[in-house]
């Protein structure tokens, strides 16, 4: 089902920043495993000073997805991140809530 | 992502047109696609898949990841009768993601003020609904008891794609609708299709929680999870 009306739509808020000359990327939810707390198409936006909005977890690994994006607005490159229990990288960036996710990183523009 | 693509999706988004937004991951390349619009078989058979299920989802196309990401309009819920009830619930229906309709032709009832963000029609359910041509994304919900203005109502959702219809009032009042229905040619497997009394069972009392109760329902068989 298409997000709900909320403030946090990450499409609106890419066109704006874009209207206002800032560089931003969006990760999406391409892939979910298991008990994965945000659906597939789930979005986050990012600007190249950190600011986001969205989410694709429910906060588990936000932080490690803005990283990336801010790397994809430097550099351009589209990227596939994946987090999961069993990834130790994952209990790095705190993804207590279980499950796997692939998110997908591009920048726009 | 292209900007151009990012404004004509969020346009797309806005005029409340279904669009997929399919992306190769491998590249990041990627297309906008409206219905019947696919490029290639493949494809178009994942697209379709996709705007059928409202599901986004990964596919491989020749060896190479695809995403389809599926913005389909929201739901709409059509709730007939502008009554105490109708006030609760279209506000639970709009925070859920609905754009929401409420048609009462009666004029007493037609205070927008009292239906933040939903439309309201003072008209008659079935010239309203024959208007608002509702499809497979859309509920129907009759709340007024009066025959006069529910059945009318009742007997256009019977005829229309809708994926619930629902209609207050207790299992006697049902069970006369029932009946009047029939009356009116429709055989038993489409008056099964009306739900009544609406709701799920949750002990609801107050208006909002016959409002929430109604609401649940209609994600249930929204998700198919109604039995």
């Amino acid at each position: 089902m298409a997000e709900s009306g909320l403030n946090d739509d990450a499409l609106e808020t890419a066109e704006a920043w874009i209207g206002e000359g800032r560089r931003v990327a969006l990760a999406t939810v391409t892939h979910t495993w298991g008990s994965s707390p945000r659906p597939v198409g789930s979005q986050l936006v990012v600007r190249e000073d950190g600011a986001f909005r969205g989410s694709v977890s429910g906060g588990c690994i936000e932080g490690a997805v803005i990283g990336e994006a801010r790397a994809a607005i430097g550099d351009g490159r589209a990227r596939t991140l994946e987090f999961s229990v069993s990834n130790e990288r994952a209990w790095e960036v705190g993804l207590t809530c279980g499950g796997t996710v692939r998110v997908f990183v591009s920048r726009v523009g | 992502m292209n900007p151009r693509t990012l404004m004509a999706l969020n346009d797309a988004r806005r005029d409340k047109r279904p669009v997929v937004l399919a992306t190769w991951l491998d590249t990041g390349d990627e297309t906008l696609i409206a219905p019947g619009e696919a490029p290639g078989a493949a494809i178009a058979e994942a697209v379709a898949e996709a705007f059928a299920s409202d599901r986004s989802a990964s596919v491989e196309i020749g060896g190479r990841p695809l995403f389809l990401h599926v913005f389909n309009p929201p739901p709409r819920l059509i709730v007939v009768g502008a009554v105490h009830i109708a006030e609760p619930l279209a506000a639970l229906a709009r925070a859920v993601g609905y754009a929401v309709t409420v048609i009462d032709p009666r004029r007493a009832y037609a205070d927008t003020e009292r239906f933040p963000g939903a439309v309201l029609l003072d008209a008659w359910p079935d010239d309203a609904l024959a208007e608002l041509r509702p499809d497979r994304r859309t509920a129907v919900v009759t709340l007024t008891h009066d025959p006069k203005i529910d059945d009318p109502a009742l007997r256009f959702a019977l005829s229309a794609p809708v994926f619930h219809i629902g209609a207050l009032g207790s299992k006697r009042t049902h069970a006369r609708r029932i009946e009047r229905l029939k009356e009116a040619g429709f055989p038993d497997g489409a008056v099964a299709r009306v739900k009544g009394p609406v709701g799920l069972d949750i002990g609801a009392k107050t208006a909002a929680e016959i409002a929430l109760s109604i609401m649940a329902e209609v994600v249930a068989a929204q998700r198919g999870k109604l039995a």
